[in-house]
């Protein structure tokens, strides 16, 4: 009865891992087949030939390299400046008092909570009127500021020991540097946290670059997958290569920091 | 002294307080304000008070969106929540390799939803995709997911003899196929998060009630699924708050986006329609509201609702 049970155990984990593994498998197989086994029906699960003609194809066709740097500039973009206004603010909650802090704080919660396509159309405006629509000023300010990297990063700085301030602070440290040489050195695994929520949230970001961006030269991975989708609906072999290469770097990635990564999103509790 | 660190403090948020009060508190002050304008992308701003509002009440396509809504948010999130609690169990017993399995269920939840979204959009195709190839390997006849407007319960219950229209023919065929596809890409990061909460569970507990002759069923109902409340509760409210907020898939998986015949259209995909294709911001502002409205108003009823049950450790 107990080895039975077990059977049945993983019987049932294989079929989920297969389940989750299938369009992947599906995904990077059709991308390298010719477009004419691609439409064979029913299917062959592997391509008679591997053929890499359609990652080439693709990148011929639209400027993916442009798409990668742009998203590339937007994601260093935010991720730093993200870095350098959460861990000053979290510091100032944390550590410095001053008056209408907790109110200012309350505040950014509740900012956190409302969701993004309520604000969507009047950010807009706001933008168009900055004339920073088509630019990366709209990919990157905006999101320069982020509350839930602020709420981490406090949490975390209110743990550390107040001798270590006092020690700082008879050594003559003024609060730029203590948060610099004391606080941040402390906080690396709060701070990859931060860094890796960055990085897949702006990766895998989509209707935000698809309202503030309009030209083929501003476009992000993902807008630009997109349009490459709608421009060849039809050509899956190269839809499917395309898919691959824009979502490869994530899973690799996700794959050599795969705890770390797991651990982030298991504290975040929020995802995309 | 105190007039200095007072203006540290102050120095030390300005970035973010500026940040934050330009491109979330401005747009969302701005948000109720043109809610009660007729505001177009060119021509004057024109006060028109509750219009937008009332306007919401016979706009066919907004009741439609919204039952597509309702019929998405009430099928991804209790099946996803189901199997996650499922597979998080299976996943805490003594197992092999439990860290494979742990990595291949939790990829979906870092590739991009465009990207899944154009592979299962080919895996879903009704002339050569993989799913009704398989369908016909096992004698099924192949369906035609994407292009299909039919309401599952009109497909469900026309052999019987009922003709169920509108709201009550349910989700259509295709907006099944986005369903199933969400279903997959949330699954395994609720895994993850039931898994932890599984493993909060002191070991004790088990034991004891293993001593009072207590058969598997009667430990997972009488003391799993109690001491894991708190975790099903928090995905019982971000995943349905993520499911509201969904946009991506309808807008890269259906032709035409939304549809066909509307039945694909989603709450925020209609907002993006309003607003980006049709440039009525002052009614997409309406629009947003109300999905703002559906958000926080779940919040609160679950709240409520979960508060007394929930087993808080």
């Amino acid at each position: 009865m107990h080895e039975r049970g077990k059977v049945l155990v993983y019987i049932l984990l294989i079929t989920g891992a297969i389940w989750m593994l299938l369009p992947f498998f599906w995904m990077v197989s059709t991308s390298l087949k010719t477009q004419d086994e691609a439409l064979k029906f029913p299917p062959d699960i592997l391509p008679k030939k591997m053929l890499i003609s359609n990652y080439l194809e693709a990148f011929r066709q639209v400027d993916f390299s442009r798409y990668f740097l742009n998203t590339i500039i937007m994601t260093i973009g935010t991720t730093l400046l993200v870095f350098l206004t959460s861990s000053l603010a979290a510091y100032a909650f944390a550590r410095l008092s001053f008056p209408g802090r907790d109110l200012i704080f309350m505040v950014f919660l509740a900012m956190m909570m409302v969701p993004m396509p309520v604000y969507l159309v009047p950010s807009y405006v706001i933008l168009s009127k900055l004339r920073w629509i088509d630019t990366f000023f709209a990919l990157i300010v905006p999101w320069s500021a982020n509350v839930f990297s602020i709420f981490l990063l406090k949490q975390h700085f209110q743990t550390i020991p107040q001798e270590l301030f006092d020690a700082a602070r008879i050594d003559g440290l003024n609060d730029l540097q203590i948060l610099t040489r004391v606080v941040l050195p402390l906080s690396k695994a709060v701070l990859i946290t931060v860094g890796i929520f960055q990085v897949v949230t702006n990766w895998n970001s989509f209707l935000w670059p698809l309202i503030v961006t309009h030209s083929n030269s501003m476009r992000t991975i993902q807008t630009g997958l997109s349009y490459f989708a709608q421009a060849e609906s039809t050509n899956f072999p190269l839809l499917c290569a395309a898919s691959t290469f824009t979502t490869m770097p994530l899973i690799v990635l996700y794959l050599l920091a795969q705890r770390q990564i797991m651990e982030s999103y298991s504290r975040s509790g929020l995802k995309e | 002294m105190r007039r200095k660190s007072n203006l540290t403090g102050y120095l030390f948020i300005l970035p973010a307080l500026l940040v934050i009060a330009v491109f979330r508190f401005l747009p969302i002050v701005q948000a109720i304000r043109m809610s009660f304008y007729r505001w177009g992308i060119a021509g004057p701003l024109q006060y028109i008070g509750l219009k937008n509002f009332s306007r919401l009440f016979i706009d066919p396509k907004f009741y439609q969106s919204l039952g597509n809504t309702f019929w998405y948010v009430i099928l991804v999130v209790p099946i996803t929540l189901v199997l996650s609690i499922l597979f998080a169990q299976l996943l805490n017993k003594s197992i092999k390799g439990r860290s494979i399995y742990r990595t291949i269920y939790y990829l979906p939840a870092v590739t991009s939803i465009v990207a899944i979204s154009v592979v299962w959009k080919w895996i879903f195709d009704a002339d050569r995709g993989i799913l009704n190839a398989i369908f016909n390997f096992i004698g099924i006849e192949g369906l035609k997911w994407f292009n299909d407007p039919r309401g599952l319960f009109e497909l469900l219950l026309s052999p019987a003899g009922l003709a169920l229209k509108g709201f009550f023919a349910g989700p259509s065929l295709a907006l099944c196929a986005l369903i199933i596809m969400s279903i997959w890409h949330n699954v395994g990061y609720c895994i993850i998060i039931v898994l932890a909460g599984l493993q909060n569970i002191p070991e004790q507990y088990y034991e004891a009630a293993r001593i009072d002759g207590a058969g598997s069923n009667k430990i997972f109902w009488s003391i799993t699924i109690p001491l894991l409340s708190p975790t099903i509760f928090f995905l019982f409210i971000t995943q349905s708050i993520i499911a509201f907020n969904t946009f991506t898939p309808v807008y890269v998986m259906t032709q035409p986006p939304g549809g066909p015949l509307g039945s694909t259209s989603l709450l925020i995909f209609y907002l993006y329609e309003q607003s980006f294709r049709l440039w009525n911001l002052g009614y997409a502002n309406a629009i947003a509201f109300v999905v703002f409205m559906i958000v926080f108003g779940l919040a609160q009823i679950q709240k409520k609702f979960f508060e007394k049950r929930v087993h808080y450790a």
